[in-house]
């Protein structure tokens, strides 16, 4: 064993680096926004999720959310694509702007809203139905039932799945692994062709090699689409992401918790140089 | 000086012998519950097939009754079985899709407050005596119509609703929320995703709910005895009149003078209890093997 110096002072370097190799973001202004959402709550029943959320999110860029458990991360994802409609008790105030279109107000149609805005799950939800039939079935009952079989193929082929199940195409999705699962997933959402896919982190029940896979195809497909991807791994928003949003849990009286966007820049300057004390704390590991 | 682990004082204290005895006589006793529950199905089998089983033959299902017969004329009760299928079986038609449809409503639509409310009205109605409903078909259908096939099969279906309910609603709940989820978030609406993702997935379960409400009311006599009782000894299938059934001929056999009439009441009734074993045993196979492809597909 080595003995350390007693004069070797400690320091904290950053846990996670960000990867070089990405393009420089163009200036904000220059950039085409998707969602402009202002002032957004989520309320569980009397129970607040979220509050004051204000952001936009660009086009063809990967946006990341990060925050500790219960921050609301998934919350908010879900806001984006009305998925917690589903929920009983569930209420939202403030307004979230699709392409200029607030698709908060009732007289729109979640059905509509989720045909642009795809989603992926946390567990991969592959319908026990064949590999083909998991992609195609959506693009069938929306309508698009040309060509199917090169869509299928596309799709696949995106989700750098194809090469792997080209040979049983009508077996079970079941049968996949875990990581295969979600890429089926994933192909089954941009098959439907998207403008946005929200991921909730879509690689926390998967290994290393399944979840580089993913990392892979997001950074291949976001000339396509637009993704937003909650993670509670930072290593993977800096790997991924072009913009990173980092979500906080405040406190309140009566023991109230919600969370709150803390910061959200380009993914660069939230690992490397982050304006709030909390982001810092929370990137170099010392809390959460 | 605290001392640590059971000490010899401890095991003294605890009189551990007598937890023992305590223990057994508690495990003796459920057992023998047990044991009663068991014996009771297999007396009433036994007693009932011992002395149906030298009636019972193929003239059963296929002669009908001859009346006021003298001596050894062979006659069956074809009549009774054919009516207890069109009974049942029409009261199948006008339950199952009804069944459904409320499960899928409480299960799929409904608010939480709703969906326990509606719930707890469907085991109030499930708790109705037979007698009752019975009553019920007589006063709403009955008088000043007459007796017909119609009215039985409503009764019958009054008594199998809450039953094919709550089984829809059981094997509805068990479908993991993320297939839906998975589902609409692709844009597919709600309907075509309960249609198509989760109505696929229970089908095994909506058939054993089913087919357990059919064997509950295949034996029901109540139901029947205001509504569908004063037949003819003819075979017949149309159920604008009234239809002869099991239960009620096995009840009515039971009541004559005439020994013969007596072991084929027995006789019948041991199809009966064929019939509804049979059918149980078939639902309760049906349920494992789709409980298990539901469990795989999570």
């Amino acid at each position: 064993m080595t003995e350390v110096p007693p004069d070797m002072s400690i320091t904290i370097e950053p846990t996670v680096r960000v990867e070089t190799r990405r393009q420089p973001l163009p200036p904000r202004d220059r950039l085409d926004r998707v969602f402009h959402i202002d002032d957004l709550a989520a309320i569980y029943g009397t129970k607040p999720a979220i509050k004051g959320v204000t952001m936009d999110v660009y086009k063809n860029l990967v946006t990341a959310i990060i925050g500790p458990s219960g921050c609301g991360k998934s919350t908010y994802i879900r806001c984006l694509n009305r998925m917690n409609d589903l929920i009983p008790g569930f209420t939202q105030t403030g307004t979230i702007r699709y392409h200029g279109q607030d698709i908060t107000s009732s007289d729109v149609d979640p059905v509509a809203v989720r045909r642009h805005i795809g989603m992926v799950f946390q567990r991969p939800n592959p319908f026990p139905k064949s590999i083909y039939d998991n992609v195609a079935w959506g693009a069938k009952v929306l309508g698009m039932k040309q060509n199917m079989d090169e869509r299928v193929e596309k799709a696949l082929t995106q989700a750098a799945l194809w090469d792997e199940v080209k040979d049983r195409l009508k077996s079970s999705a079941l049968a996949l692994s875990g990581g295969q699962q979600q890429r089926l997933c994933i192909a089954r959402a941009i098959a439907v062709e998207p403008d946005v896919v929200l991921m909730d982190e879509p690689a926390s029940a998967l290994d290393p090699i399944a979840t580089q896979a993913i990392e892979q195809l997001m950074h291949e497909l976001k000339s396509e689409y637009t993704f937003v991807i909650v993670t509670h791994n930072m290593q993977q928003a800096a790997r991924v992401a072009d913009m990173t949003a980092f979500f906080s849990i405040s406190k309140g009286g009566e023991g109230q918790r919600w969370g709150e966007l803390v910061e959200y820049d380009a993914t660069e300057k939230i690992f490397t140089a982050p304006s709030d004390k909390r982001t810092e704390d929370y990137v170099t590991g010392r809390f959460g | 000086m605290a001392s640590h682990g059971i000490t010899r004082a401890d095991m003294a204290a605890v009189n551990l012998p007598r937890r023992r005895v305590v223990n057994r006589l508690m495990e003796g006793f459920t057992a023998l519950a047990a044991v009663i529950g068991v014996a009771l199905l297999v007396i009433i089998v036994w007693s009932v097939a011992k002395r149906g089983a030298h009636a019972l033959n193929f003239d059963l299902l296929t002669k009908t009754p001859v009346p006021f017969a003298i001596g050894p004329v062979k006659q069956g009760l074809a009549n009774a079985f054919a009516g207890s299928l069109v009974l049942v079986g029409l009261a199948t038609l006008m339950t199952v899709p009804v069944g459904i449809l409320i499960a899928v409503y409480l299960v799929e639509y409904a608010r939480p407050s709703v969906r326990s409310g509606v719930s707890l009205v469907l085991d109030v109605l499930n708790g109705i005596p037979a007698i009752v409903v019975a009553i019920f078909v007589y006063g709403l259908f009955v008088v000043g119509h007459g007796q017909s096939g119609w009215a039985g099969a409503f009764a019958l279906a009054c008594l199998m609703l809450p039953l094919m309910t709550r089984s829809t609603m059981e094997v509805l709940l068990l479908v993991p929320n993320s297939l839906r989820e998975a589902s609409l978030g692709l844009g597919v609406p709600r309907w075509r995703t309960i249609l198509s993702i989760v109505l696929p997935q229970t089908i095994g379960g909506i058939t054993t709910g089913a087919v357990l409400a059919i064997a509950r009311v295949a034996g029901e006599t109540a139901p029947l005895l205001f509504t569908s009782s004063l037949v003819g000894t003819h075979v017949s299938w149309t159920p604008t009149h009234a239809l002869q059934s099991i239960p009620v001929a096995i009840y009515e056999l039971s009541e004559s003078p005439d020994p013969a009439d007596h072991a084929r009441a027995w006789a019948a009734a041991t199809v009966l209890l064929i019939f509804i074993l049979l059918t149980s045993l078939a639902g309760r196979w049906i349920a494992t093997r789709s409980r298990r492809r539901i469990s795989t597909s999570r």
